[in-house]
């Protein structure tokens, strides 16, 4: 029988577009310092680390060996993981795993990215690194989401001026986030205006490059009583792994975020989305993506969330609040986003987000990791169990 | 188990598929100030951990034991001692010299910790485990672990 498992600490760097003051072990530090703080706990209490980046936007291969010690947690059980942007919801979902073994106290997650060392070689990361078959064309984020922000206006009948409110939302979100990168104050005319890179898409909408990291403190049941009163609880998680010409086939503006997420609906009785979670951290790496993903999580029909937006329901304290802290194209550290999500979505069930706190209780809460081409990984929160 | 495996044929294509950038490093506030005593003043420096009171060269933010954040600065006499050490006599593009050449791990006077470097004006067959080093820097220094040309034999 598992053990049930709480978050405990969480802890995230101020993310920016360049952080030459530290090295990427240094950055990662900062989080765990942080996320050591806000569980009042010392790396003495740690006793299994699951870390990770995606290796290939970092320029470097088993970083382990030299985190770990800048960690001063040499000696202590642990893996290095790497799953492109959803490195560190594989991560968080590894630790999960874990914690609810039972045979650790204290797991510690770490993810991070420095982009301000590498960002060239993630420009071909759709090339050398992936399948032969696809990896030959310039499938980048920016053209894959313009590829798919197309047949999403094709088959919904939206238009680009509907991706901009999208833009100017998660913009006034991220604006109310200490944490956010870019929090640029922006007008609808602003983004329709902006530098085109691969129709729809302007350089708006793409997630930027980002240094940071992000981390959080998992402990089983009896663990976590002793060490917060204000523990949050894992309800469940699940990782869904595809890409490659069968998802281009099948659905061009579809990933495995419908499917994972009501997987998870199911197996933990939600029926009504909507009601049952209170706040979304979903990531989305391409403001054109948020429509999709917000109809594939439940929350509207198909090729509908765009009349939300026109009729500004969706927000920090309206019907929907979806991506409170701004957001993947506020902020992307890409291996460590999905830690990011995870870190806000513990910040709302916890009441403290601060300035973009949800207003209400947060029963419950639903982060998610995306990678590569249709990769999700589902966490779901919730404050008493 | 029978396994109804593909004839492969006589020749297999294999596609040249270009490869990644060049990366940069940030060394951070940390790595910098021991990079810049290096190029300005030649001198190596270590830096102490408040808690247990070890000393790291090269330094880093956070002692490896006690997670302490680290920020004094120990002057080094920038000499010490070989405690291992290998001759490379192979060629592949990506060696940093031309074989053959010695680099080894250095343990400064007075640090904790072992440095890698090259091995220079030295015999390649007389090299000894605890033999006494110090450094020589280059006449040109840009701020770089490379700015020490190699270590030598010290009387």
């Amino acid at each position: 029988m598992a053990e049930r498992i709480a978050i405990v600490g969480v802890g995230q760097t101020h993310h920016k577009s360049k952080r030459p003051d530290v090295t990427t072990a240094e950055m990662c530090a900062e989080a765990v310092e942080r996320c050591l703080e806000d569980a009042q706990m010392s790396m003495k209490d740690i006793d299994n680390i699951i870390m990770g980046s995606f290796e290939v936007a970092d320029g470097y291969y088993s970083p382990d060996k030299w985190i770990i010690p800048e960690l001063g947690a040499v000696g202590k059980s642990g893996l290095e993981m790497q799953n492109v942007g959803t490195t560190g919801g594989v991560v968080a979902a590894t630790g999960f795993n874990i914690a609810a073994t039972g045979l650790f106290d204290a797991v510690l997650c770490l993810a991070w990215q420095k982009m301000d060392e590498a960002a060239g070689a993630f420009g071909r990361g759709g090339g050398g690194t992936n399948e032969y078959w696809t990896g030959q064309f310039p499938m980048s984020p920016i053209t894959n989401f313009a590829r798919r922000a197309y047949a999403y206006m094709d088959r919904s009948g939206c238009t680009e001026e509907h991706f901009a409110m999208v833009r100017v939302k998660q913009d006034q979100c991220a604006m109310k986030n200490e944490y956010a990168q870019l929090k640029l104050g922006l007008t609808l005319e602003q983004v329709m205006n902006d530098a085109l890179l691969a129709w729809p898409i302007r350089r708006l909408h793409m997630c930027p490059t980002t240094a940071g990291a992000a981390a959080c403190i998992v402990c089983p049941e009896e663990k976590a009583k002793k060490v917060t009163n204000k523990p949050v609880w894992v309800e469940d998680w699940f990782t869904c792994h595809q890409g490659g010409s069968l998802t281009m086939a099948e659905d061009p503006t579809s990933s495995t975020l419908a499917y994972a997420s009501h997987l998870v609906y199911k197996r933990n009785g939600i029926t009504n989305p909507p009601k049952d979670i209170q706040a979304w951290e979903v990531y989305e790496p391409a403001s054109p993506a948020e429509l999709r993903w917000i109809e594939e999580v439940g929350l509207c029909e198909d090729y509908t969330a765009w009349k939300l937006f026109e009729q500004n329901k969706v927000g920090i304290d309206k019907e929907i609040p979806f991506n409170p802290s701004g957001g993947v194209t506020a902020t992307n550290p890409i291996g460590a986003t999905p830690v990011v999500r995870l870190v806000e979505a513990v910040l709302q069930v916890r009441g403290d987000a601060g300035e973009h706190q949800i207003p209400g209780t947060i029963n419950r809460a639903l982060a998610t990791g995306y990678g590569g081409q249709g990769e999700n990984v589902i966490m779901l929160l919730r404050k008493t169990l | 188990m029978t396994q109804n495996l593909p004839e492969i044929p006589d020749t297999l294509v294999n596609v040249d598929v270009i490869g990644y950038s060049n990366f940069l490093v940030n060394t951070g506030a940390t790595g910098t100030k021991f990079l810049k005593e290096i190029r300005d003043n030649k001198k190596i420096m270590g830096i102490k951990c408040p808690s247990c009171g070890k000393v790291y060269v090269p330094p880093r933010l956070h002692c490896p034991t006690c997670f302490a954040r680290m920020s004094e600065w120990v002057k080094l006499s920038g000499k010490g001692s070989l405690t291992s050490y290998t001759v490379v006599r192979y060629e592949e593009p990506y060696l940093p010299k031309q074989p053959p050449f010695a680099y080894g791990i250095i343990q400064m006077d007075s640090a904790d910790t072992g440095m890698a470097h090259f091995l220079g004006e030295v015999d390649l067959d007389k090299i000894k485990i605890g033999m006494r080093l110090e450094p020589v820097f280059k006449e040109e220094r840009e701020g770089s672990i490379l700015d020490i040309d190699y270590f030598k034999p010290s009387s």
